[in-house]
């Protein structure tokens, strides 16, 4: 018998990512990493936002947009190397670099904000 | 029964249709090439994000030492650094992108039908929009409230 692909695992966690990245990054990246730095909005101070990461359902909900979001990128980086540059060839090194990169980034999400203090 | 054809087998490359090598830069050719291009790029800035956001927990989160927002201010002074703000100016652009992109396309992949009737994929872009503005303002109710 043929092995099973798992081709539709990734595609449902590459689909799933690219909602969540659509519904909350943007949002997320303009106030956090270009208003409140250069002060176009007035900042959280650093205590409100320290005591709103530690709530357990931010933290529950960042580690899934990471988790998802990292995934999407794996999967369609993955094709983008493969359509773009063409070096489907590579797949050995490629799939590895992408999926392995989307774990690792996954577990330090886990482990940043599990042990958040 | 007869015999299933010998191509039946899957392969990654295909062994005996002739291809022409395309060029490595054939999608710099049209617009919508273009576009499908950066459309998939987007996700570099996907991952950037979440690696921005990673770093700003690790800066929040020493908390209880001697000097607890010590890390937080160098991450802010960081972030003020003009490669930072143009790479996080860029990566917004990419953001938005895929979101428009993504939205649209949900309307072209979903087919959904009420008592038979197909649902114009307008009122599914338009439903994943209001999902958009909605889950935006409650995100940056969250951060500004402070």
């Amino acid at each position: 018998m043929r092995k099973r692909s798992n081709e539709p695992v990734l595609w449902v966690l590459f689909s799933a990512g690219g909602v969540l990245a659509a519904l909350a990054i943007p949002v997320l990246l303009f106030l956090l990493f270009l208003a409140f730095p250069l002060g176009w909005i007035d900042a959280p101070s650093f205590e409100r936002l320290h005591d709103l990461v530690r709530m357990p359902i931010v933290r529950l909900g960042l580690f899934v947009l990471c988790f998802f979001s990292l995934f999407h990128w794996a999967h369609r980086f993955r094709y983008t190397l493969y359509d773009g540059l063409q070096i489907k060839h590579l797949n050995h090194l490629i799939f590895p670099f992408c999926y392995g990169g989307a774990l690792l980034g996954s577990v330090v999400a886990g482990y940043l904000l599990w042990n958040f203090r | 029964m007869s015999q299933p054809p010998r191509s039946s087998s899957y392969t990654e490359y295909h062994p005996r249709w002739y291809r022409p090598r395309v060029s490595t830069w054939w999608w710099m050719g049209r617009w919508s090439y273009l576009k499908f291009i950066q459309r998939e790029i987007s996700s570099v800035f996907v991952a950037w994000f979440i690696v921005e956001l990673l770093m700003l927990l690790h800066a929040l989160s020493n908390g209880q030492g001697a000097f607890p927002q010590q890390a937080y201010r160098e991450f802010l002074i960081w972030l003020r650094n003009p490669v930072v703000v143009f790479l996080n100016l860029v990566s917004l652009f990419f953001v938005v992108f895929h979101a428009v992109t993504w939205f649209n396309l949900a309307a072209a992949a979903m087919v959904v039908r009420v008592k038979g009737k197909k649902i114009p994929g307008a009122l599914i872009a338009g439903s994943n929009y209001a999902a958009w503005i909605v889950v935006s303002a409650i995100l940056a109710w969250a951060l500004l409230r402070a």
